[in-house]
């Protein structure tokens, strides 16, 4: 599925310091049974976000007026847990474009690539910084740089730069996914299949 | 250069190397459910792109399906659409379709051995982190995300980095009660939840190597749990013993020449790790989990760490503890349970129902319990008929669903109502996990048994009065 192009994304954030937030809790299970993509920002931690009887809970982040942004800050180990790319989809869905962790879990990492969500991993202490700066003054702005793989807290001008391979950066650059490339390279691919073992 | 058993079956399946990128890693069998793939197939659609080699394809329906009255039509209208999405998928693009009723239906990771789908040397993918249970084989098996399932149905590749490579070496002798379980869980007790991000396990030692395939499926199985991508064990005998002459195993010449690559698959002597891990098994007892994470496990016989003890920040933890309703410093013996889950992928298989019943065998199912015993497939539930384990259940009390994922991820009815407790012999104790509001407890098929016939937390040691019962 197409996304949009990411170059640079400035913008306000949405802070969410728990450490080893789960794919159960980005998206329970109960809301998988979909055979489209459509819907899965309504259901973005359905139950940190509603009541049973769906009502909001008013202490959950989502649901605080004052935060908002395409950015969501999470603690360490995001998206730990199940390799539904639902918990992505939902990420993306719900508007944000880009998580920033001290950790990210490897399938979850992955699935945000797949789809058009930038994950930035930041050092441990410049996460801390980030959320002070978000909890000090929720209209703070986090400049997130693609081409420079910058990361820039815009009211102080500390920096970080992160990693991502030239190749998943060229594809969220212009909104290429893997199949592309794949698609394009199917010849070598059934001349590779001839020669395996199994 | 000398390589890993990881080493030698990537390098085998990389079409290409990418500069500054993944690798191309070919995909030798690919397992497909309801939940994770109907999208993937939009995908295809959208495209105007076709399977390319339906018969490395394998479809089963397990998630979202009930375990009881499965000749009845699936009631919740959302669960049979996408039963009925993996169907005609299924059948549109030739691929093999073990739905609801089929013979061969049941829990992806319990079937795909069971037929022989599941190879030594083999890559296996599928849309559930679970996947790395095929490791057991020494094939390379992790979980995928529906955008690599509509790439491997395509073009039977996905682009993955490389992992580093870890191995967790456990030797010595596992104590009375002690099941793969056990290590398990003690292993992400001791790394957890993200200590093997960005690797691959192997695992060695004599523990594994003394294990059944059903204790090393267990063993590999959760290694998603410690942040691995998946985990691995070098096939030997009791490996080629499990595999030959199943349904989709090779046969002839064939076996010949799979025997022959099989043999090459362990690692070299000299070949380096990135990170290796030495345990000694006999100093791990029966397990289980107090807080919201496999990795927050103990021993059944500790007192649940204070936070100063814990990884991860106290606020976490606080929380996870009080969504629990458990406080440090407890002992989790004696605390009330509700329910009881025997199945899933990761204790679904006949060896676990027998461990259940050597323990409930003679006693009886405590009272204010609810158990649910679900096989992972109609031969494990067949298996527990002709061993005579169901007469032995039935008398303690206990009756037998069908096959399903069941209260593991709680997509069916068979939900754990808010606050309540379950023993569960599944693979995640996340908040909600099994029901929203539900309180689970990891531990083995020995601690469910044990807590299903007292109703309380118990240390199955001792209700174990013939070591020889025990498998």
């Amino acid at each position: 599925m197409a996304y949009d192009k990411f170059n640079i994304l400035t913008s306000t954030a949405v802070p969410l310091p728990i450490e080893n937030v789960d794919t159960d809790q980005l998206i329970p299970a109960r809301f998988l049974k979909a055979t489209e993509r459509v819907g899965f920002g309504d259901n973005l931690f359905r139950d940190w976000r509603y009541n049973p009887d769906n009502t909001p809970k008013k202490d959950f982040v989502l649901n605080n007026p004052v935060y908002s942004g395409k950015i969501l800050v999470g603690g360490k180990n995001f998206g730990s847990g199940s390799s539904r790319e639902h918990a992505a989809w939902s990420v993306y869905d719900y508007g944000f474009r880009c998580v920033v962790s001290s950790f990210f879990a490897d399938i979850f990492r992955n699935n945000c690539l797949n789809i058009g969500v930038l994950p930035v991993q930041v050092s441990a202490e410049f996460s801390e910084k980030i959320f002070a700066a978000i909890f000090a003054d929720p209209n703070t702005e986090l400049e997130v740089n693609l081409p420079d793989q910058t990361i820039t807290l815009l009211a102080t001008g500390e920096k970080e730069t992160f990693e991502i391979s030239p190749y998943k950066k060229d594809n969220m650059l212009n909104g290429f996914d893997d199949i592309d490339y794949l698609q394009s390279i199917k010849p070598e691919i059934e001349q590779f299949a001839l020669q395996l073992p199994l | 250069m000398s390589k890993t058993l990881f080493d030698k079956v990537w390098d085998t399946h990389v079409v290409r190397k990418i500069e500054g990128g993944p690798d191309v890693l070919f995909i030798d069998r690919h397992l497909i459910h309801e939940v994770t793939s109907p999208v993937a197939f939009l995908g295809l659609k959208s495209r105007g792109i076709t399977v390319l080699y339906p018969e490395r394809t394998f479809a089963t329906a397990d998630h979202n399906t009930p375990t009881i009255d499965q000749h009845l039509p699936v009631a919740d209208p959302l669960s049979a659409n996408q039963l009925k999405a993996l169907e005609s998928n299924s059948n549109e693009y030739g691929i093999s379709h073990w739905g609801l009723g089929h013979q061969k239906n049941g829990i992806v990771h319990v079937v795909g051995p069971e037929y022989g789908i599941t190879q030594p040397g083999a890559t296996i993918v599928c849309g559930d982190s679970h996947t790395s249970t095929h490791g057991a084989f020494g094939a390379i098996a992790f979980g995928i995300g529906t955008s690599e399932v509509e790439m491997v149905l395509s073009t039977q590749c996905i682009m993955q980095p490389k992992p580093k490579k870890m191995r967790i070496n456990v030797n010595g002798k596992l104590g009375i009660g002690v099941t793969p379980k056990d290590v398990a869980l003690f292993i992400i007790s001791q790394l957890t939840t993200s200590g093997a991000t960005g690797y691959f396990v192997e695992y060695a030692g004599d523990v594994f190597e003394n294990m059944s395939m059903e204790g090393r499926m267990t063993v590999c199985n959760l290694s998603i749990e410690m942040g691995a991508r998946g985990g691995m064990i070098a096939p030997d005998e009791t490996t080629i013993e499990y595999v030959k002459g199943r349904e989709f195993s090779p046969k002839g010449e064939a076996w010949d020449r799979a025997l022959a690559y099989y043999k090459t698959l362990k690692t070299d002597p000299d070949a380096v790790f990135d990170k290796e891990l030495v345990f000694d098994g006999s100093s791990i007892e029966p397990m289980i989990t107090y807080g919201t994470n496999p990795g927050m496990g103990m021993g059944i016989s500790h007192d649940i760490p204070d936070a100063a003890h814990a990884e991860g920040g106290a606020a976490t933890y606080a929380k996870s503890l009080g969504y629990m309703g458990f406080s440090e410093g407890e002992s989790m013996i004696g605390k009330k349970v509700d329910f009881v889950f025997v199945g899933s992928c990761t204790n679904g298989r006949i060896e676990d129902f027998r461990a259940f019943t050597s323990i409930v065998k003679g006693r009886h199912k405590a009272e204010d319990v609810t158990v649910w015993l679900v096989p992972g497939s109609h031969i494990v539930e067949a298996q527990i008929k002709e061993e005579g384990l169901l007469d032995i259940l039935n008398e303690a009390g206990f009756t037998l669903r069908q096959p399903g994922c069941s209260a593991c991820l709680a997509m069916n009815d068979d939900k754990i109502p808010a606050g309540k407790y379950a023993v569960s012999t599944s693979n995640r104790n996340f908040e909600g996990r099994q029901g929203p509001g539900s309180r689970t407890m990891l531990a083995s098929p020995l601690v469910a048994a044990a807590a299903a016939v007292t109703g309380v937390v118990t240390d199955p040691r001792t209700l174990i009065e013939k070591v020889e019962e025990l498998v």
